[in-house]
């Protein structure tokens, strides 16, 4: 436990727990046979039934479910047979229905796990509460207009998941490794494309506060619709410092929904429980409860691809990575398959840190992914090659994968255009350090007399004499030769 | 009167094949009989031009031997569905001037089936009402009065306008749809047959929503064979209802045997209470009689949670009713109220387009709901509304059909009841267990009360055994030989 907070009565712990809103990749809405394309013509993909005429009636997408289980699975979490969809009845102009589908006491998933890959290479275990299916609402426009509001409604109707993890974590760090694993696993598994800024994945923030050693539940306030990791782990900073602040003058929490606001940096009020709506859950009497059999699990377990967890112990087991390099290179699965084409018959110890120190470094500053570099994994490899075979130096290797990502070529070719090969030859070796001990008689008299140091200082006179192509151990070598003897 | 305007679909079927008169002269005759009784309000909008053009259509279909089960045949639809380019009120001021961009499941296939749409029949107010009295379109008037009285009485609810117009032989069959006795009280008011099938033989797909685990479509008719020509025409499962069925559709007219020898027939004991009206329960013991007389066995059966229905009805068809309602909320179609907040536009807009038995409705099923209460209502009725259904499953082992009386009362006369809610709940009373356990309910017309209104018998079937209750119903209708029609109608 690292995270607490000293107040002026003693030091606080937060407790919090994370309610994700996980747009679901799906063809078409989670009732409707509307398309769910992003970007489209405002109220262009809009069903009679997104549009709650009278009389229509929503029918399930079995894609949807898929989804939904295959997250389940992904999670590692209880796969309920039988679920129910409840209606939640409120309101709003972007909520044609009144209503919201959702599931309430019988989701479609129950408990379930997730195991946080923290930066010090330690792991965590956070437990999943539930997760269920439900619909979105349309979008609000409030700036379009000087008098009116105008709504979309293509979101309406397109399904969500809502992830509900158990108060488990107890630092803003956590939280963000909770999205970022949470949102590794999603794309792995292709449920959903986890981007915060599209919206299409959504963060609703518990946080409560306790004095540390405490192992109480206080009352929590809500932070609605945080949209990225940093957000959310500064709302958290935020909220718990104010509630510690409250309790320590005397005050209570009252349980409130609270919006964060990142140019301030703090949370404010949006509606306290006194006027919080009272949604009047009850299963919707327009549709059967939500039942499969094991033979539709097992059949999308089946096609389950291999998760982050099962990937970085892979990659300890088989390349004898460091945990922290397994879980860097497996957040992102087009990563991780770049690295195993580059590991492929080679030292992947030596393969992890050139793609992460110097591709994953590239393409960091150039802002690119894995699929835009410019290097492939098969020239990183050979490249890999050339230094085993000691026909480039480190050094040059540095110098040649510059090259590489500037232009994309070869790393061979290359090497032979440029002439870096490493000069593994004895005598021009040879011919090189004696140069340098002729031209410098005063230190090679040092040397001699117990200055060992300075040989470093003659290697890197040879390898500059020769451009660095040098091999720098047989200079080494034959310096100790020649000087000592 | 024409004499067109007095068949039964089965006879006017024949009659078009014989070529005994045209699809258009049938439809004509209709048109010509509407515009006389519009006095009875019994239809919302009358679409006459409409009903021509397919008649017609009808009619080189009928030629050319590709005539469908209802060819030709002139029907009132229940302005509770939804119709493709022709106004759909559900009796409500909300729904403003609302023209649905499509056909609901029933009257589509209906239409398919060849029939003709004459008009939108007048209903209570979203289907809440047991009088028609709540519509905003006006009260619909049956055609029937007490004998030497002519006070105008209602024709039942909430399909009031289909009972009416079938009754006042202004339409050969009209549908309707039953969430606790709409088809089925007013059908015994009007002297008519309704039969309220099993929950999820007909799409709810297109018609407005009332109480969705309770709405269910079905035919209004002047005999028990009309009925399942038309339910035949109005049934089959539904992909884009999730509550339709996936179940074979019979023929239903085969089903007619008029044998019902070594049939069991049940009469629940708990429909006898203390107070019901001798009247009634003679006809009862009448109906029994009749079906004894066609050789099948009446024994008496025990349904003990009865007197929990109406009460349970009461939360479950509210709750839902308040869910449903919420989307006449001005933004998207209907009637808009403007105000100075979206929120005061949400109230402006539903003060001015609902009437008060749909916010009474949407105030109950809203409270019902509300958190500390749900498990003391809504709950709780759901599971009252189990064990209901457990008993008519356990009756079901031991007999084949129930048979009860349809009302506890004739009808009534126009705003005698509408001021007392609790009263006009009562009505039900005989119908809503049927429609809380989902089973298929038949209301014929078997006698007159002593001030020669009509009275009706309910039998109630298994699931999806439509086919026995309507073969009872039969055999009934013909032992009771019910003839009275209403003043004006005679001879």
């Amino acid at each position: 436990m690292t995270y607490l907070i000293e107040g002026e009565t003693g030091t606080w712990e937060v407790v919090i727990g994370l309610e994700v809103h996980c747009q679901v990749i799906s063809q078409s809405k989670l009732f409707s046979g509307s398309s769910t394309t992003y970007g489209a013509e405002p109220n262009s993909q809009v069903s009679l039934v997104d549009a709650a005429m009278p009389g229509m009636l929503p029918v399930i997408n079995g894609a949807c479910v898929e989804q939904a289980v295959k997250t389940g699975l992904g999670l590692r979490a209880k796969i309920n047979k039988h679920s129910v969809f409840a209606r939640k009845n409120y309101f709003y102009a972007d909520l044609p229905q009144g209503y919201q589908i959702s599931q309430y006491e019988q989701p479609i998933v129950g408990e379930g796990k997730l195991v946080l890959d923290m930066p010090d290479g330690s792991s965590r275990e956070v437990g999943i509460e539930r997760l269920h299916l439900e619909q979105d609402a349309g979008k609000s426009m409030h700036d379009q207009h000087p008098s009116k509001s105008l709504i979309d409604l293509n979101r309406s109707g397109v399904a969500l998941m809502e992830i509900v993890s158990k108060p488990d974590l107890r630092e803003p760090e956590e939280a963000g490794a909770y999205l970022r694993k949470l949102r590794s696993i999603l794309r792995y598994l292709g449920t959903c494309d986890g981007n915060m800024e599209e919206g299409s994945m959504r963060c609703d923030v518990n946080v409560s506060v306790r004095p540390l050693g405490n192992d109480e539940l206080r009352t929590r306030c809500e932070v609605k619709n945080v949209n990225s990791v940093r957000f959310v782990m500064q709302a958290i900073e935020a909220e718990a410092r104010r509630q510690v602040d409250v309790y320590e003058n005397g005050g209570e929490i009252v349980q409130e929904t609270r919006l964060f606001d990142p140019a301030k940096g703090e949370t404010r009020s949006m509606r306290s429980k006194e006027n919080a709506h009272d949604y009047r859950y009850f299963p919707d009497p327009d549709l059967l409860p939500l039942e499969f059999d094991d033979a539709f699990v097992e059949k999308i377990r089946d096609a389950l691809p291999e998760l982050p967890d099962d990937k970085k112990s892979r990659f300890i087991a088989d390349f004898g990575l460091t945990p922290y390099d397994a879980s860097v290179l497996v957040v992102d699965q087009a990563n991780a398959d770049y690295f195993e084409a580059v590991a492929d018959g080679r030292d992947g110890k030596i393969a992890a840190n050139w793609v992460i120190n110097n591709l994953f470094g590239a393409l960091g500053k150039a802002g690119k992914s894995v699929g835009e570099s410019p290097v492939s994994a098969e020239n990183l490899g050979k490249l890999l090659d050339l230094l085993k075979e000691d026909v480039i130096s480190g050094r040059i290797a540095k110098d040649v994968f510059e090259i590489m990502w500037e232009t994309g070529g070869d790393p061979e070719a290359i090497v032979e255009e440029k002439g870096l090969k490493q000069v593994t030859d004895t005598g021009a070796i040879e011919a090189a350090v004696d140069a340098v001990i002729a031209a410098n008689p005063d230190k090679v008299a040092d040397v001699k007399g117990g200055k060992e140091k300075l040989l470093g200082w003659f290697t890197g006179q040879v390898m500059k004499s020769t451009q660095g192509k040098a091999n720098p151990g047989m200079v080494n070598e034959i310096l100790k030769k020649k000087i000592l003897g | 009167m024409s004499e067109l305007t007095k068949l039964t679909i089965g006879e006017a079927r024949d009659g078009m094949a014989k070529g005994a008169f045209t699809a258009v002269e049938l439809t004509q005759a209709h048109l010509t009989a509407m515009e006389k009784a519009r006095a009875l309000n019994a239809y919302i909008t009358e679409t006459p031009d409409l009903a021509l053009s397919r008649a017609e259509a009808s009619q080189v279909r009928i030629q050319s031997g590709k005539a469908g089960s209802m060819e030709g045949i002139p029907v009132g639809i229940k302005d509770l569905f939804c119709t493709e380019g022709v106004k759909t009120t559900a009796g409500s001021k909300i729904l403003g001037d609302f023209v649905p961009p499509y056909e609901s499941f029933v009257s589509r296939k209906l239409k398919d089936a060849g029939a003709v749409m004459l008009g939108k029949t007048n209903l209570d107010e979203f289907a809440m009402g047991s009088s028609n009295e709540t519509s905003a379109s006006g009260s619909c008037v049956s055609p029937w009065t007490r004998s030497g009285d002519d006070t105008k009485l209602v024709p039942g609810g909430s399909s009031g306008g289909s009972a009416s117009a079938v009754a006042a032989r202004i339409a050969m069959a009209a549908t309707g749809t039953d969430t606790g006795g709409s088809i089925r009280q007013p059908a015994a008011f009007c002297g008519i047959v309704g039969l309220k099938p099993t929950y999820g033989r007909c799409s709810r797909w297109g018609i407005v929503a009332f109480a969705s685990s309770l709405d269910q479509a079905g035919p209004m008719t002047r005999t028990v064979g009309d009925a399942a020509i038309m339910l035949r025409a109005m049934a089959g499962h539904d992909p884009m209802d999730s509550t339709s069925a996936p179940v074979e559709v019979p023929n239903f007219e085969a089903a007619l045997t008029g044998d019902i020898r070594g049939l069991k027939i049940g009469l629940p004991k708990e429909y006898r209470p203390e107070g019901l009206d001798p009247e009634i329960a003679a006809l009862w013991d009448r109906g029994a009689e009749m079906l004894r007389d066609a050789g099948a066995e009446v024994v008496e059966v025990s349904l003990p949670h009865t007197k929990y229905a109406l009460a349970t009805y009461y939360i479950i068809a509210p709750a839902e009713a308040s869910s449903n309602l919420a989307r006449y909320d001005g933004v998207r179609y209907g009637l808009r109220v403007d105000g100075n907040s979206l929120d005061d536009m949400y109230r402006k807009t539903r003060a001015a387009g609902f009437g008060e038995e749909v916010r009474r409705r949407i105030l109950v099923g809203t409270y019902a709901l509300s958190a500390g209460y749900y498990d003391a209502y809504y709950l709780k009725a759901q599971k009252v509304r189990a064990l209901i259904a457990e008993d008519f499953k356990t009756a079901f082992k031991t007999v084949d059909a129930i048979l009860t009386p349809t009302t506890p009362t004739a009808a009534f006369g126009l705003g005698e009841e509408v001021n007392d809610p609790v009263t006009m709940y009562l009505n039900d009373v005989f119908t809503v267990p049927t429609s809380l356990a989902g089973l298929p309910g038949l209301s014929v017309p078997v006698g007159l009360s002593s001030t020669g209104l009509p009275l009706g018998l309910q039998l109630v079937g298994r699931y999806f055994d439509e086919e026995t209750v309507l073969n009872v119903g039969s055999v009934l209708e013909k032992a009771a030989g019910f003839s009275a029609l209403p003043k004006g109608l005679e001879g």
